[in-house]
């Protein structure tokens, strides 16, 4: 009965709290990811994408709260639970002194693939991410993108039920990107696995079946991406006026709808049906209209609703610097 | 079992290859003992008849297992704190993930750590006939042992710090503040049966001078050299191999 809700879930999480020296990373969550779905976290850096990632890959322990994997408990069952996970890490874990063969043969070693399976299986995977020709090179002279990628072929080598992408495309440049994605819908086209993955960049988490949408540690929205931007209830209009503050509360008369302050002293609210709003619109308007401007909602949108903030994308450059720098101080 | 076997292998063949491959730091390893012994031993030695007193030669025969022991030291202590290298460039999460105890990732580190210091401290006893000290088979072959267990000693210790300390910041301080009084310390360059008290007292807790001495006395068999009987030494590093390593391989399974 209630069961039939629960049968193909293969990650559970129940009331997961995380604490650092009595801060809160990681608030309360509870949610679960389903077999061979694409699951994703978004949310800004800092929400605690990547420290709920590295408990359920016992990485971390937790303070508190419920979690399993595939029917294991991630408390007591760790190295049943390592075995049927890969993972890709926000920041690289390749030995850059060995070859991309090297790496994967070290990898195939500690998950006990038999040799002879071995040879086979690191063909397979380098041929599925394009580095077959590479893959005598030492590491060392590969490019980000090349990386990335080789830790993804990695990740996959022992068959894992889960993938863990964490950041898969940070730091990379976007055409890079672009490919990694095609990579991971290849992915889930052609394998029977589940792929979990975290990002800051909206556009995209659109590939995921499913998102959790995450800040401050708590989980503030889950559905599909589709079902997300409904919240928005209609389109986004950004109008920039000779005079806002009248302008708003004209607007707030006829549509009903919440207006907000928008960059470089434009305002912005959300309308039903936006091509047959905006020529009346500007017929009536009480004020003069300088400029006019609608568009489909985005996931950026949703998290801009939901929070009052956005997730500034243009800043996450100089703070990845930061927790580059960070990282060698935190413990595992 | 065949798992966590296949798991220390794999991280002792790890450390194999990457000190192969890594030609640099093969040179670079020989080059500092060779300075200590030919330079730095050499001109000691000849000072001697400038001060007064003779046994120059006797110097350097008494300084050669102390290089030894100096090769051991620095090798076996880096190799156990490339796992504070491995964090700093990720790779550690790559073992710290894969199906295998904790346990066996710290014997595969001490193994593959203690595999290179023997390798380099082997190629230093080559010298051996420079120096003309006699060395028998048996000699080397106790002198094999005596390193094994320095480098695990060193190891071991090193496996606790690389655990406590978190940057490569830290390890620059250890270097400086806790290796090199360590060295001085230990007897390899300078004999402590005669130092003042507190020296005295610094060399019984340093560790390395028991493998120091250890390594002179299989080496030379000349108790007036001695500072402990050889038994007293191996007794000493077995017992702070099984504590470091139990404690070591606590700190490192520790999780936040």
């Amino acid at each position: 009965m209630g069961n039939t809700d629960t049968d193909n879930n293969i990650i559970e999480v129940k009331n997961l709290v995380k604490e650092f020296k009595g801060l809160r990373a990681v608030d309360n969550i509870t949610f679960s990811v389903k077999e061979n779905e694409i699951f994703g976290f978004l949310g800004p850096n800092g929400a605690g994408k990547t420290t709920t990632i590295n408990i359920i890959c016992t990485l971390l322990s937790k303070t508190s709260g419920e979690i399993t994997l595939n029917g294991y408990n991630v408390a007591r069952e760790r190295n049943k639970i390592r075995n049927c996970i890969g993972i890709v890490f926000q920041d690289p874990s390749l030995d850059d002194r060995l070859t991309a063969l090297e790496n994967l043969y070290f990898h195939g070693l500690l998950y006990n693939i038999p040799r002879n399976e071995l040879k086979k299986r690191s063909e397979e995977v380098l041929e599925m991410v394009d580095l077959i020709s590479r893959k005598n090179s030492l590491v060392m002279t590969y490019s980000g993108g090349m990386r990335r990628r080789l830790e993804i072929a990695r990740g996959l080598l022992h068959y894992p039920k889960v993938l863990f992408l964490d950041e898969p495309t940070l730091g990379l440049d976007p055409q890079t990107r672009n490919k990694i994605w095609d990579y991971i819908i290849k992915l889930k086209k052609n394998k029977n696995i589940t792929i979990f993955l975290t990002s800051h960049y909206m556009e995209e988490t659109e590939i995921c079946d499913r998102i959790a949408i995450i800040d401050n540690g708590k989980i503030i929205a889950l559905d599909s991406p589709d079902n997300l931007k409904n919240i928005i209830g209609g389109d986004i209009i950004t109008i920039l006026s000779e005079d806002n503050t009248k302008l708003k509360k004209y607007i707030k008369e006829i549509t009903g709808s919440e207006v907000h302050d928008a960059k470089e002293g434009k305002i912005r609210f959300e309308v039903k049906d936006s091509s047959s709003f905006i020529p009346k619109f500007i017929k009536n308007s009480p004020v003069k209209i300088l400029s006019i401007s609608a568009r489909k909602p985005t996931l950026n949108d949703v998290f801009l609703d939901l929070t009052g903030r956005e997730i500034r994308e243009e800043n996450a450059s100089s703070k990845d610097s930061l927790r580059m720098r960070m990282r060698g101080r935190m413990r595992h | 079992m065949k798992k966590e076997l296949n798991g220390i292998y794999t991280l002792w063949l790890r450390d194999i290859k990457r000190y192969y491959r890594d030609k640099p730091r093969i040179i670079g390893s020989f080059a500092q003992p060779i300075l200590f012994l030919f330079v730095l031993g050499t001109g000691i030695a000849s000072s001697f008849s400038v001060f007064g007193g003779g046994g120059g030669e006797e110097f350097l025969n008494f300084m050669f297992p102390g290089i030894i022991g100096m090769t051991v030291l620095f090798t076996s202590f880096f190799s156990a704190m490339s796992i504070v290298w491995d964090r700093e460039f990720g790779f550690l999460r790559e073992i710290l993930v894969a199906p295998i105890s904790r346990t066996s990732i710290v014997i595969g580190k001490l193994l593959g750590g203690s595999t290179v210091a023997i390798f380099q401290g082997s190629i230093i006893l080559l010298f051996s006939p420079l120096l003309k000290i006699p060395v028998t088979f048996i000699i080397v072959l106790k002198v094999l042992g005596v390193m094994f267990l320095l480098a695990m000693t060193i190891s071991t210790m090193g496996v606790i710090l690389a655990s406590v300390i978190k940057s490569m910041q830290a390890f620059q301080v250890i270097t400086n503040f806790l290796l090199m009084p360590m060295f001085f310390l230990s007897g390899a360059l300078f004999p402590l049966n005669n130092t003042i008290m507190w020296m005295n007292i610094v060399s019984k807790i340093n560790p390395l001078s028991y493998g120091i001495d250890a390594m002179r006395s299989v080496m030379l068999n000349d108790p007036a050299l001695q500072l402990h009987p050889l038994w007293l030494n191996i007794a000493v590093m077995i017992f702070l191999i099984v504590v470091f390593s139990i404690s070591g391989t606590f700190l490192f399974s520790r999780q936040d």
